[in-house]
């Protein structure tokens, strides 16, 4: 068996189509599209159909995308943006969620430095906060909500158009960090009431170090990085070209597919869920169904994460897990921990993100291989001897 | 794998020493599955020699090589030499570790320790409890 990529949440392969329309920028047209003469105004060209690609997909109007540098720059200009207009109203309070990306909630601890609230929502057992929650937290101060679209470790898909109608009749700004989810599920800005939407190209086989920022008509961004009149003056630098392409068409090809593409990641995510679910004492992160349909995620109970993966990765599967030692910190996931994971078992997680192109093969190949790698460690693990001989108590069924 | 050199890859992927031994002479735990890693060792001993070793661990590639390594290195030898094993005998051994993976090596040393503290306990043997004065006890962990 070829070596089985199972890692698309943490990148994913360029694609054909992205690769060659990303091409002729490099060398052929290579202008700035700031320059005045044709070959400045042919790139230009290309920056403008691109932002039309993108606008189209999301529903949304060619003038209300900026193209970034990735996800984390999109997410940073979108709470930065909305920070400062509720600062200019006296509104300085923050409401998101515990398990978004540090993209998001290392931007709210500085703001929280800087003199405003944040509230985290618990996301419950299944990793999913409902707009009620969101709807009581709102107060008169609040000038955002930003909650995910779809988790990045665990899949689970939160309910966005709710979330934003309740923001709308509170007329509180909504955010959404749509990384995980552009390319991958439906996304419509307007009929889900979104007033500010990060993407990033290399998620759905674009590029990586680019990414795109919606914000609604009427939004004043502030700029988090200075310099030249790009992207109408709120985001300066030269565009990357080439990236801004590439992405534009990735996520061109990703919408057009969409359906069919998420029917057969879904057939093989499932195979692998019911596969894995029948090794002894694991369990399921994420709600079942309101998941991406590329996403498994598991904690083994009395084995650590890096040794799962270090043994896949001999067996040729490429998996994540959410352990410290992964994290490369000392605690283990913290989006594990917000869905009420004890730390003992959060550090044996596994997580699997598929695309397209997986098959129902390489999944029966992927079970085997996880049952195998469990049972070797668990055989050598002190913690898997006290659980079965009962001196500790499981903790999963 | 870049993360691991080719000696703690080996040690993971074939370790040395794994398993149980029921009546041992000495048996020692430390570190905590909060943090993310355990290591058990069980120790035999005849005329002060470490006559067979047997070790447990949970935890990631480097934990398991470190008390992998750890076991050959103090097998065969005396209870006072293997009292002498350091965690940086056990990081040259498995040519390094990355910086921060060095508490692996640090809880090998320190299960060492325990399971002849055990051994000392359990029978009765007199030793300087300097010697056995600071366990780490994840000292890096903050949970």
């Amino acid at each position: 068996m070829d070596y089985i990529y199972a890692d698309n949440a943490a990148t994913t392969a360029v694609s054909e189509t992205a690769l060659n329309a990303m091409l002729p920028f490099f060398r052929g047209n290579y202008g700035n599209p700031s320059s005045l003469h044709s070959v400045g105004q042919r790139a230009n060209e290309a920056l403008i159909a691109a932002r039309e690609t993108v606008a189209k997909v999301l529903n949304a109007d060619a003038k209300e995308i900026i193209f970034t540098s990735g996800g984390s720059e999109a997410d940073n200009q979108a709470i930065v943006t909305a920070a400062d207009i509720g600062a200019k109203k006296g509104k300085k309070h923050i409401v998101s969620t515990a398990f978004e990306h540090h993209a998001v909630l290392h931007t709210l601890r500085k703001l929280e430095k800087q003199g405003y609230e944040v509230t985290l929502l618990d996301v419950h057992e299944n990793g999913i906060v409902t707009p009620e929650e969101v709807a009581a937290a709102i107060r008169e101060d609040t000038c955002l909500v930003t909650v995910m679209f779809a988790n990045n470790e665990i899949g689970t898909v939160q309910p966005i158009k709710e979330i934003g109608a309740v923001c709308r009749e509170k007329k509180v700004l909504f955010h959404t960090d749509a990384v995980q989810a552009a390319g991958h599920l439906h996304i419509d800005v307007k009929d889900m009431n979104v007033d500010m939407l990060s993407i990033s190209g290399h998620k759905f086989h674009g590029p990586k170090g680019v990414g795109a920022l919606y914000a609604r008509r009427g939004i004043l961004l502030s700029s988090i990085i200075e310099g030249g009149a790009q992207e109408r003056g709120k985001r300066a630098g030269t565009e990357n070209l080439p990236a801004i392409v590439g992405m534009a068409a990735a996520l061109e090809e990703a919408a057009a597919h969409l359906d069919e593409n998420a029917a057969k990641e879904r057939r093989v995510r499932d195979q692998l869920i019911e596969g894995l679910s029948e090794i002894e004492h694991c369990v399921l992160n994420g709600d079942r169904e309101r998941r991406l349909p590329g996403n498994v995620n598991f904690c083994f109970e009395g084995i650590e994460g890096e040794s799962i993966l270090l043994l896949l990765d001999d067996k040729g599967i490429a998996a994540s897990s959410g352990s410290a030692c992964t994290s490369g910190s000392l605690e283990p996931s913290h989006v594990l921990l917000a869905i009420g994971r004890p730390h003992e078992i959060a550090h044996g997680s596994l997580r699997l993100s598929i695309d397209e192109t997986a098959t129902e093969e390489q999944a029966a190949y992927i079970i085997e291989a996880v049952k195998d790698t469990v049972a070797l460690l668990r055989s050598m693990s002190p913690v898997w001897r006290d659980l079965k001989s009962g001196k500790q108590q499981f903790i999963t069924k | 794998m870049a993360l691991y050199s080719e000696k703690v890859m080996d040690h993971f992927r074939n370790p040395r020493n794994v398993g149980v031994i029921e009546d041992a002479d000495g048996v020692g735990e430390v570190g905590n599955a909060r943090c993310g890693d355990i290591m058990k060792f069980y120790i035999k001993v005849e005329n002060d020699i470490i006559t067979d070793i047997k070790f447990e661990t949970f935890g990631c590639g480097s934990a398991i090589a470190s008390a992998s390594m750890a076991t050959e290195l103090i097998k065969g030898q005396p209870v006072e030499r293997a009292l002498e094993l350091t965690n940086r005998a056990v990081v040259e051994a498995l040519d390094g570790l990355p910086a921060h993976k060095i508490h692996c090596s640090v809880l090998a040393e320190e299960v060492i320790k325990a399971a002849l503290k055990d051994y000392y306990d359990k029978h009765g043997i007199a030793y300087d409890p300097a010697l056995f004065a600071e366990t780490h006890d994840c000292e890096h962990c903050d949970v």
